[in-house]
This record gives structure tokens, C-alpha cells and sequence, in this order.
């Protein structure tokens, strides 16, 4: 069990958790969490290099390190694991926001706990990723989504238990659906009853789910984890949530656990069910469509740096389900570029926002103003996350837009066509509050006296915020490594699979 | 030619901009202006270099076997981002003459901009201005996006440096960041081009879903040896083969080529400031005055200009696109002109000069047909584009060094200074008469050659088009009095008499002035054409001038006269004409003072409805229906469940009650079915 | 006269009815105990007549009737110790004031 690499991805997680109880001070726990989530760093990186060197050496197979235990013989279910460049591309992001989270809670109140918490929440993550069996993989999911209960109501700001409950509740509801088709799946896995599985991989050389099935599984499956990708009309408990949330939580959150979301869609409800996806997409391109433009307009006229980021996400995470549904190569790439970088341009902004807020202790825009004159190390870095959320080249949302609409436009039928020109014009809403923000908070004259004390960005702060905006310009200036580590997930086979 | 000097070209700026960006404030001010002018001086004389080598080496990749037609040579071309096997975003270095005369242009202004700023970021005192490394790190990342611009292989490389300008164009115009009208102004600027752009990108999606293509040199050109293309009509036509054979040719009346086209005029509307996009560069003035003279005035500008241009052949194919073009041109010229009569702010007379400037060679490329004088439109357009350059930077410089001078961007404070700054009166006026078009002046040749291409498409445009250069001559003129005569500058109390800038602000004065004395006798029908072909058998210092047609020379050179005539009566000493004049037509000078109150519109669409009708009912609803429906329904389940709770008493002789009734009715029930 | 199922029924019902009736109205603690008794046996009775009557070559009703005898003597314990309890922390052993564990 141990030979298998990706099977640490889960036990460096657990591991520091252990070491988190046998610290003694807060020096000790700092320590625990900077190695720990550096090895998990490193290890993601050399994965991807090894993974690289696999491929180059002719390795065809789908996925790669795969790897099964027995867990429960009689429901079939084992801990099966294996990645593909899109896992990996998550896993690297994860282990990039774990690590820059780890030192913006640097000064966190009871470290100990708290740690211990995102730490799980970590491992839930991290075994979402690798996990290739749909019952380990709900397993993971939930374990990922309940430490957010107690990280937000413990440690969060303003109305946090109501937020956490909220938060809680609605992906709760979400899983219930996610739980039913995941069983439904598992039913029809195998035409033969003796043969039931809950490996995707299986599952889907099997194709044994039929299309009445599909019919009634897929928007179970979609909206399930559209939930947690923050698809309106369900996605109410994201601008309280991150508003809430302390600053780790909210980019771990933001960064990661909606990219739950959407690489669920893709790998459970997409892939496996393919005929459905291709006949109801339309419902839920008309939804994330809505969804686009609804949150970037939703966040004109937000006055909370939070909530403006969170419905932001909404908008832009909308476009990652968007271009999954359009079911080409091109947009599903896209759509997988925009999860990376959405995911590390918002722990950006949310772990900007979270120094900020740390320093002035008011997030609302118009108590602030003239931040750059104080604090230009924050300001700059602010900066930079909106241009990269505005889509400027040479930054990461560049590239991810671009590739989603050129993928969607390629799509034959006028409907997606027509949609894709509404998603478009969301570039034009996000360059408006977006500079609105940077406007008012940044720019302009000191607003209040008492800010002109604070300080800038400590080493700690400094060097999450460095990794972090590197990461988005790696992404920007050098996408075709990344578009082919992606690319080459869609294979002819597998893409066959999903209906093209 | 190797690409390693053109890779230097790009290379060095954007080195300069993070070099600066990163490492300036460890700089002191003066190192970290030595050094940004010594890079881009290096750029520019590599960008003379390439440009010189292209016009003039007569290697066969540039220049054909007949030495008639220059071709299009792609240096070096990486892939960047494949989306599919054919749609590749690529990061390439064309080389034609369009692009070759823009890195001349882009290169020289640069410099002097970056020259200038030497003297003009600091004050009297010389103290330098705060966040000065800063300046010269976005003057560079100004420089690189802009290069990467007109070098651009393909159209996507275009929209991603067309981006970047823009952004940085956002930075220098909000510089000065704390003060709110600078942050409003650049904000206003990125906002307004992205709407636009938004516009260049359907275009782009449109042009590639049809064609399966980002190139440039698939849009226009046959291949004639490896990586070197000549302008042709036929691979345009095998491209209109593939849009006519597809599915989709028709939409809403109009081809789907012309409806591409139409869309990335747009975008090239938003960032050469056409009506009605036009409202951000007035107000782009509130940036330092240097970058007024290199962005908004010289470069980032003409960007839409020169984009028509490059795709110009594919608009050939579709005259309803370039008519629209001519439209939209003649009436920002008109618009632009008849507001600058009005304008106090001298910066904003020359913004929107420069609007009306930019508007001509839209007209010009607009009016452009291969059949009339092999196209001369095309030629005066770009010719156009080279000369205003020089002499628009020239005045936007002239008029950084007045407000450097007098700490004021009005005229009323000015008045009478001629005897105070005599270099700055002198190329000031060169400058004028270069605008105004009078002969030998560089204006004056490119703006013959449009009027001349105009009149050959449609004489209403060409009367149009001569009373705006009329125009343009009477409010350069009275802007030229109203600064330098009208009547004695007061000096006021303890500050000293207004004078002449240190060399570093005079030098690029003079030089630019010395070019936009010389700069009309460039035989440009010889260089730069649209499809290549040289107009002129041979060539010598006075071509241009023996190629005048005298009849539209004369009458262009009568009206501009006219115009300075009228502005000398009516300014050149203080009197009330004027004010009769303001008196005689009240509403349209109202009118024009307040620009057709464009602004005010705009202010009602973006406040009144996208903010007040979309974005907040959207908000609205988003709190109260869709969160509401969620919080009604945790509201309901906790209702619910106080309203049963009694139920669970805990009393277990109530429990016993509730069986034996639940028990007696089931009973009941069976009983009752079972009869 | 023959005795048949039924006269050892009846008295049996009337037996539950009446534990049960105690049961509900009692507020006694001991009192409530004795219903659950007299329930206890009537079932009892129950299993037995069962037995005898239905199936008289077998034991099971018989066997099961004592393992209930013996474990409603082990839950009567159990009871009687809990209600002593009670009555030593609240001097009364009236069931609605045992409420102190709910809240």
C-alpha cells in the first residue's frame, strides 16, 4: 500500500495532524505546518515531473499510478486510487493554497485546533483528488466539507454560525442528491448484477448505465456537485460563507473546495454519463449562464471586499461548469485552466483581503481608501489579483477565458454560440468591479486617519502572497505546458467516452 | 533576418519594466531615468536598424525579385497557446511595412517621452516626483505591449498586447493615484476600451470559427518562399470561398465577414477614441503630460487605426464595413474639431485634436478602393498616422513644458508667453502649422493625400472632410494665440518669470520639430502601400511635392490659411470677438463646450441603468428571493419542528395514550377494510 | 361445561386492560410499576393458553412465558431500585416530577 505514491497525498495530511498533538507551542505547530506543507508542495511537484516522464515515455493508459485495496468486499467498495494530468493539475493547485494558507495564518488564535481542522479538511481534499472510486471519493468529499462547519463558526467573523449552518447545510443538501445518484450509478455499473463496481474507470468501459437512467441520474449528479461549484440558484451559501471565514479557510474554500464542484461534474456526471450530458446540457448552460453574468453584476454593487470576491467566484466559477457542459476539447481545457487559476487568483484576493482585514478591521470599501499610500506591498499584490481576475495576458485569467471561449464558440450549435457571446460580455462587468474596488480601496486620498499607522505586509504575508501571484503568472506566461499537461487527459479514447 | 535583433526589440523593454518594477526603489531617481532612456534608446536604434534594413537592404525576404513590391516577412513565430491544431495564439514578428514604419514611430516618441520625463518629473526645486522609478517601468511596459502590437503575427497576439496597452495606459493615466479625478479618468479609460474590446474579441471569434484561422498572413497574403508572404487578392478570396461554404454565411442581412469586421472596428473605435467611444481620452489627460504625448496622443491611439490597416485587405472585400468606417471617421472628425474650438484646458484642445486627427485617417483608410490611384488612401492613412505622431507628440510636449512652466493646465493662466519661453514658442508653432497643413510642413503633405483619396470617393466627404481641416486649423491657431499672445503675462508675486526647461524637455522639442519640419518629404507611396506595390518609378527629395495634385493642394492649403486668418482677427490681440461670437450662437457653443454632453449620457447609461436597473434588483434579489427561498425553507423546517415538538413530551403515560389510540385506530382501519 | 380458550382469555384481557388502564392513570411510580406487571402476567397467560390450545405437543409458549416471568423479575428490580433512588433525591415518587435528567 505504501509503494504508491499518490496514497501520500492522504497520510501527510493525517500525519501532521498527529504532530499537530504533540506540539507544545506555537513555534512547534508553525514548524509541523510549513514542513508538512511543503513536502506535500514538493511531492505534488515531483509528481507532476514523474508523471511527465511517464507520459513522455509512451504511458497511454487514462490514468496513471493506479492502485486498488479491498475496503468492503461485499458492496465492492475499495480505496482506488489513480490520476491523470487534470488530477494532477488540482493537486498541485491544493498543495500551492495549502502551503500559501499555512503562512497567512500565521498568527491565528489557537493555532493547534485550528490547524488541525484545515489539515482534515486537507486530507478530504487531497483524497478527492486522487480517489478513482466513486464511494472513497464521496468519502473524501464529505470529509473535506464538515471541518468547514467548525473552522468558519469557530474562527470566522460576523454572523458565523449562521453562515457556517447555511454553508453546512446547503452542501449537505447537495451531497444527499450526490449520494443518491452515486448509489443509483452504482446499481447500473455492470449489466451483470455480480459485477458491480464503483470504479469510474470501470464504470465507464462498461457503459452500462442506461439512458433512462442517465435521464434521471445526471441532473442528480450535476447539481450535486454544482452545489459546491456554486451554480445559481444554489449558490447563496458561498458570499456568506467566504465572508465569514477566516482568511486560510476562505482561500482553502474558495481556492479548492469549489474546484470540488467542478471537477466532480466533469469526472462523475460528464464522463459517466455521457448520453445524458450531451441531451440536457442546455438546462444547465441556460443556469451557469445565468450564473456568469448574474454574479459579476451581483458584485458591482456589493460594498464588503468578500462578498464582492465571493460572488465574483460565482461568476467565475460558473464559467468553469459553463465550458465543461460544452463538451469539447478546447472548452473543457479551458474550463480545467479556469479552475487553476480562479483557484489561485481568489486565495490571492481572499488572502489579501484577509491581511487587510487584519490590519483596518473593516472590509466594507467605503470606510477605506488610499490603502496604496500605507501598505503598497498589499496594494500591489492587490492589484495584480484583479488584473489577473480581469483577464489581463501574461496572468493566468487570461488564458483560462480565453480557451473557454474559443472552445465554446467553436461549438457547432447556435444556442451554445449565443451563450457563449453572454458569457463574453462578463469581461466587461468584471473589468467594472474590479477597478471599482481597486479604485476606492487603493487609490485615491487617505479616507481614514487611523489607517496612516498601519504597516505592510509581514515576511509570513509576503511570501504567501509571492507564491501565490508567481503561481498566476506561471500559469499566464507559460500556458501550453499546462494546456498540454491537461490535454493530454483528452485522449481520443477517453474523449470518445464522453460523447464526442 | 535573424531574430535576434527583433527579439532584443521586445525583449529589452519588457526586461527594463521588471528590472524597474521590481528593483527600481533600491534606485535612486536619476539611475533609474538613465537607465530607462539608455534602454530605450538602445530599443530605437535596433528598431532603426530592423526598419532601415527592411526599406532599404533589398533582401528578397522583404522586397520581390522586381523590386516593386515589398513583402511580409515573419521573423520568428512561437507557439504560445494551441487551442486546437490550427487555432494557435502564436508570439511572432511580422515584418511589413506597416509594422516596420510603427517601430520607428513608436521607438522615436518613446525616446523622446522617455528623455523628457527627466525633467518633467520633478519640480523646480528638482525634487523628484514620487513613485518616479514607477513611471518609467510602466513607460517601458508601455513601450514592450505596444511593440508586441504592431509586430503581431496573428490576430490574437494582436488582442493580447491590444490588452496590455490598455492596462498599461490604465497605470499611467491613474499615476497620480491619490488624486480621485486621476483614478475616475483611468478607470474610465480601461472600462470604455474593454467594452470595446469585448467587441474586437466576438470579432475575433467570429473571423476564426469561419476561417479556422488566427493569421494575419492567411487573412491577406499567398506564401512566396518559407515564412515570407505577399498582400493578394486571392488567398482573400479563397477566404471568402470558406465563409461563403459554410453553414452560416448570412446573419441578420450581412455577411458573417462583414459582421466580424465590424466587430473589431469596434474595438479599434474604442481605442482610437471614435464617437461614441470617444469619452475616455479627454479625461485620459489627467495623466502626466509626457504620457499624454506617447499614449494618447502618438501610439496606443492609433492602435484601431492601424488595425483596420492590417486587415485591410480582408475589409476590401467588404465595402459596407469600410463605409461604416468613413461614417464613423467623418463625423469624430467633425464632433472632435468643432469641441476643441471650446475647450480652456489646452491639454484637452489637443486630446481632442488628436480625436479629430485619428478620425481623418479612419476616413482615409475608409475611402480607400484599389482602383482610384492605386490606392493612395491607404498610403495617406499611415503617412498620416507617421507625421501626426511627430507633430502631436511635439504639442503634447510643447504643452507639458508650458504647465511644467506655469503649474496650470488653463490658457487663462498663460497668455502673452512668447518672450518668456521662446524655444517652446517656436516648436510650438512648427507644430501648428504642421496640423494645420501648410506646405512644406509633414501635415501637410499626409493630409493632402487624404483629402485627395477622399475626393475621389465621394465629393460630399471630401467638402466635409476640408472644412474640418478649416477647423483644425482656426482652433490651433487660436490655442497657439491665446498661449503665446492675446495679451502680457502677469507674473505674479514671489514666483519666478515663466521660462524655457532644461535641455532634457527642449532637446526632444527640437528634434521633433526639426522632424515634423522634414518629416512630409518621406516618399511614403514608395514604402508603405496597401498591397506592397511602390508607387513611384523613382524617387528623389521633391517627389512628393512634384506628385501634388495641385487642385485639392491649393484648396486644402486656401482653407487652412483661411483658418489661421480667422483665428489671428479674432485672437492674436485681446478683443471682443469672442465673445460675440459665444453671444451669437449660444447653444451650439454651450453645446460644444460640454463636449454634446456625452459624458452626462454616459454617467445616466453606467449609474442610472446598469448599476441602478441591473446590478442592484439583481443584488436585490439575490438576497431576497434566491437566499430568501433558502433561509424560508430552513425557516419552515424550524417551524415545523417546534410545532411537533410537543409531541415529545418525555411523559410516558402520554406515550402509552398515543399507542393505545394509534393502535385502536389501526385496528379500526383493518377492521373496516377487511368487511 | 368444557373450558375452552376463551375463558381463560377474557380474564387474561381484562388483566392487560386493567395495567393498562393503571399504567396511564397512575402517577405513582409503584403504582405504574404493579400495571406493568399485571401486563406482564396477562401476556403471560396469553402464551401459555396459546400453547396449550394451538400446539400441545410443544413447549415453546411455556419456555417463553418463564424467561418472561424471570426477566420482568430482573426489570421489577431494576425498577423498584431506580424508584428508590428517586424517592431518596426528591422525597416523592409522583413519575411527572421525575423531569430533572430532560433539560
Amino acid at each position: 500500500m505504501f509503494s504508491n505514491v499518490l496514497i501520500y497525498f492522504v497520510i501527510i495530511p493525517l500525519l501532521m495532524l498527529g504532530g499537530f498533538f504533540l506540539c507544545r507551542d506555537i513555534k512547534q505547530i508553525r514548524a509541523v505546518a510549513v514542513v508538512g506543507s511543503t513536502a506535500l508542495l514538493a511531492l505534488s511537484i515531483w509528481l507532476l515531473v514523474d508523471y511527465l516522464g511517464l507520459r513522455a515515455a509512451g504511458a497511454t493508459a487514462p490514468m496513471l499510478y493506479c492502485d486498488s485495496w479491498t475496503w468492503f468486499a461485499p458492496l465492492h467498495i475499495n480505496l482506488a486510487v489513480g490520476v491523470d494530468g487534470i488530477s494532477i493539475a488540482m493537486l498541485i493547485l491544493s498543495s500551492i493554497i495549502v502551503f500559501a494558507g499555512s503562512f497567512a495564518s500565521w498568527k491565528i488564535d489557537d493555532a493547534r485546533h485550528f490547524f488541525m481542522w484545515l489539515l482534515l479538511l486537507s486530507t478530504g481534499v487531497f483524497g478527492f483528488f486522487i480517489s478513482i472510486d466513486l464511494f472513497t471519493m464521496f468519502m473524501f468529499y464529505e470529509v473535506a466539507l464538515i471541518p468547514m462547519y467548525l473552522l468558519i463558526g469557530v474562527w470566522g467573523t460576523g454572523r458565523k454560525e449562521y453562515s457556517a449552518m447555511k454553508l453546512t447545510l446547503m452542501l449537505m443538501g447537495g451531497s444527499a442528491f450526490l449520494m443518491l445518484s452515486l448509489i443509483g450509478i452504482y446499481y447500473h455499473s455492470a449489466a451483470d448484477s455480480s459485477q458491480l463496481t464503483w470504479n469510474i474507470l470501470e464504470i465507464a468501459a462498461n457503459g452500462a448505465i442506461t439512458t433512462e437512467w442517465q435521464y434521471f441520474l445526471f441532473p442528480m449528479c450535476f447539481v450535486g456537485f454544482g452545489v459546491l461549484g456554486a451554480m445559481f440558484p444554489f449558490h447563496t451559501w458561498s458570499p456568506d460563507g467566504h465572508a465569514c471565514a477566516p482568511t486560510a479557510v476562505s482561500m482553502l474554500h474558495a481556492g479548492v473546495l469549489m474546484k470540488l464542484g467542478g471537477y466532480g461534474c466533469f469526472r462523475v456526471a460528464m464522463y459517466l454519463m455521457p448520453q445524458a450530458a450531451n441531451d440536457l446540457a442546455w438546462i444547465f448552460l441556460i443556469l451557469t449562464g445565468i450564473s456568469v453574468v448574474y454574479g459579476a453584476f451581483s458584485a458591482c454593487v456589493q460594498t464588503d471586499l468578500k462578498y464582492i470576491n465571493a460572488y465574483s467566484s460565482v461568476s467565475h466559477c460558473g464559467m468553469v461548469l459553463f465550458a465543461i457542459l460544452m463538451i469539447n476539447t478546447t472548452a473543457m481545457t479551458g474550463a480545467i485552466m479556469q479552475m487553476l487559476s480562479h483557484g489561485l487568483m481568489t486565495a490571492l484576493f481572499f488572502a489579501l483581503i484577509g491581511m487587510i482585514y487584519g490590519r483596518t478591521h473593516t472590509r466594507d470599501i467605503r470606510l477605506m481608501g488610499g490603502l496604496m499610500q500605507i501598505m503598497p506591498f498589499l496594494g500591489v499584490g492587490y492589484v495584480i489579483a484583479g488584473m489577473a481576475s480581469l483577464g489581463l495576458p501574461g496572468l493566468s485569467g487570461f488564458v483560462a477565458e480565453m480557451t473557454i471561449f474559443v472552445g465554446s464558440f467553436e461549438h457547432a450549435d447556435m444556442f451554445h454560440r449565443v451563450f457563449t457571446i453572454v458569457a463574453c460580455s462578463s469581461i466587461v462587468i468584471t473589468a467594472v468591479y474590479i477597478l471599482r474596488v481597486v479604485g476606492k480601496l487603493l487609490f485615491g486620498p487617505v479616507q481614514d486617519e487611523h489607517h496612516r499607522s498601519l504597516t505592510d505586509a509581514t515576511w509570513w504575508e509576503r511570501l504567501s502572497t509571492i507564491t501565490l501571484i508567481v503561481s498566476v503568472a506561471a500559469i499566464g506566461c507559460f500556458p501550453n505546458f499546462f494546456e498540454s499537461l491537461i490535454k493530454f487527459t483528452f485522449s481520443p479514447e477517453l474523449f470518445h467516452a464522453i460523447g464526442m | 533576418m535573424q531574430p535576434v535583433i527583433p527579439i532584443i526589440i521586445l525583449a529589452l523593454p519588457l526586461a527594463m519594466f521588471l528590472f524597474l518594477g521590481l528593483c527600481g526603489h533600491k534606485l535612486s531617481h536619476r539611475m533609474a531615468g538613465i537607465l530607462g532612456t539608455a534602454g530605450m534608446g538602445v530599443t530605437m536604434t535596433l528598431a532603426y536598424i530592423t526598419a532601415f534594413t527592411y526599406f532599404f537592404s533589398g533582401s528578397p525576404e522583404f522586397i520581390d525579385a522586381d523590386a516593386h513590391t515589398r513583402l511580409q516577412a515573419v521573423i520568428f513565430n512561437y507557439d504560445w497557446l494551441a487551442f486546437t491544431p490550427q487555432l494557435v495564439i502564436r508570439l511572432g514578428f511580422l515584418l511589413d511595412p506597416i509594422s516596420a514604419l510603427l517601430l520607428v514611430v513608436i521607438t522615436t516618441i518613446s525616446f523622446m517621452v522617455h528623455l523628457y520625463s527627466n525633467g518633467y518629473m520633478r519640480d523646480h526645486h528638482g525634487v523628484w516626483e514620487k513613485g518616479f522609478q514607477r513611471f518609467y517601468a510602466f513607460l517601458s511596459l508601455f513601450s514592450f505591449s505596444m511593440l508586441g502590437l504592431v509586430v503581431a503575427t496573428n490576430i490574437f497576439q494582436m488582442y493580447i498586447f491590444w490588452e496590455l496597452v490598455g492596462a498599461s495606459s490604465y497605470l499611467l493615466i491613474g499615476f497620480y493615484y491619490t488624486k480621485p479625478s486621476a483614478v475616475s479618468a483611468s478607470k474610465k479609460a480601461f472600462i470604455v476600451t474593454r467594452f470595446a474590446d469585448l467587441g474586437f474579441l466576438l470579432g475575433i471569434l467570429v473571423l476564426s470559427f469561419y476561417t479556422g484561422t488566427f493569421n494575419f498572413t492567411d487573412f491577406t497574403s499567398t506564401e512566396v518562399a518559407d515564412g515570407v508572404y505577399q498582400i493578394s487578392e486571392t488567398t482573400s478570396a479563397g477566404i471568402r470561398d470558406l465563409i461563403a461554404n459554410s453553414t452560416v454565411p448570412m446573419f441578420m442581412g450581412a455577411s458573417v465577414l462583414t459582421w466580424a469586421l465590424v466587430l473589431i472596428f469596434i474595438g479599434g473605435m474604442g481605442k482610437s477614441a471614435m464617437l461614441p467611444l470617444h469619452i475616455w481620452l479627454p479625461d485620459a489627460m489627467e495623466g502626466p503630460t509626457p504620457v499624454s504625448a506617447l499614449i494618447h496622443a502618438a501610439t496606443m491611439v492609433v492602435a484601431g487605426v492601424y488595425l483596420v490597416a492590417r486587415l485591410f485587405p480582408l475589409y476590401l472585400m467588404e465595402p459596407a464595413a469600410l463605409d461604416i468606417v468613413v461614417v464613423v471617421g467623418a463625423l469624430t472628425a467633425l464632433y472632435a474639431a468643432m469641441v476643441a474650438c471650446t475647450q480652456l484646458d489646452i491639454k484637452r484642445v489637443l486630446a481632442f485634436s488628436t480625436i479629430s486627427q485619428i478620425a481623418f485617417m479612419m476616413v482615409s483608410l475608409g475611402v480607400t478602393r484599389p482602383e482610384f490611384h492605386h490606392g493612395v488612401g491607404y498610403m495617406a492613412g499611415m503617412f498620416h498616422l507617421f507625421t501626426h505622431a511627430m507633430f502631436k507628440a511635439l504639442l503634447f510636449l510643447c504643452a507639458g513644458a508650458l504647465i511644467h512652466a506655469i503649474g496650470s493646465n488653463n490658457y487663462t493662466d498663460m497668455h502673452g508667453l512668447r518672450k518668456y519661453m521662446p524655444i517652446t514658442h517656436i516648436t510650438f508653432l512648427i507644430g501648428c502649422l504642421a496640423i494645420a497643413g501648410i506646405i512644406p510642413f509633414a501635415g501637410f503633405f499626409s493630409k493632402d493625400e487624404i483629402l485627395t483619396a477622399t475626393m475621389g470617393y465621394s465629393t460630399v466627404w471630401y467638402i466635409w472632410m476640408s472644412l474640418v481641416a478649416g477647423l483644425t486649423a482656426f482652433y490651433m491657431f487660436r490655442l497657439y494665440y491665446l498661449i503665446f499672445w492675446w495679451k502680457e503675462h502677469k507674473v505674479h508675486e514671489g514666483h519666478p518669470a515663466p521660462h524655457d526647461q532644461p535641455w532634457t524637455m527642449t532637446l526632444p522639442l527640437v528634434i521633433l520639430a526639426a522632424i515634423s519640419c522634414v518629416a512630409g518629404f518621406v516618399p511614403m507611396g514608395n514604402l508603405v502601400t496597401w498591397n506592397g506595390h511602390e508607387m513611384f518609378d523613382n524617387v528623389n527629395f521633391f517627389t512628393n511635392l512634384s506628385a501634388l495634385n495641385w487642385q485639392v493642394a491649393g484648396m486644402s492649403l486656401a482653407i487652412a490659411i483661411v483658418g489661421i486668418l480667422v483665428a489671428t482677427v479674432m485672437y492674436r490681440k485681446e478683443n471682443r470677438y469672442p465673445q460675440m461670437m459665444k453671444q451669437a450662437l449660444p447653444r451650439l457653443w454651450d453645446w460644444c463646450f460640454h463636449r454634446f454632453y456625452w459624458d452626462e449620457l454616459y454617467q445616466f447609461i453606467t449609474h442610472k441603468i446598469i448599476f441602478g436597473c441591473i446590478s442592484k434588483p439583481i443584488a436585490w434579489f439575490d438576497r431576497n428571493v434566491v437566499d430568501g427561498t433558502m433561509n424560508a425553507m430552513a425557516f419552515v423546517t424550524q417551524r415545523l419542528s417546534f410545532a411537533i415538538r410537543g409531541l415529545q413530551s418525555g411523559n410516558v403515560q402520554f406515550y402509552v395514550w398515543m399507542y393505545l389510540i394509534g393502535a385502536l385506530l389501526l385496528g379500526l382501519i383493518t377492521a373496516i377494510c377487511l368487511i | 361445561m368444557e373450558l375452552t380458550i376463551l375463558y381463560y382469555l377474557i380474564p387474561s384481557l381484562f388483566m392487560f386492560c386493567c395495567g393498562v388502564y393503571g399504567f396511564v392513570t397512575r402517577r405513582n411510580m409503584i403504582a405504574m410499576l404493579i400495571s406493568l406487571e399485571l401486563m406482564l402476567n396477562s401476556v403471560d397467560i396469553n402464551f401459555v393458553v396459546f400453547n396449550r390450545f394451538l400446539f400441545p405437543g410443544e413447549m415453546e409458549g411455556m419456555f417463553f412465558s418463564l424467561f418472561a416471568i424471570a426477566l420482568a423479575a430482573a426489570e421489577t428490580a431494576l425498577a423498584i431500585a431506580i424508584i428508590i433512588n428517586v424517592f431518596r433525591v426528591s422525597e416523592n415518587i409522583d413519575v411527572r416530577d421525575v423531569n430533572k435528567m430532560k433539560h
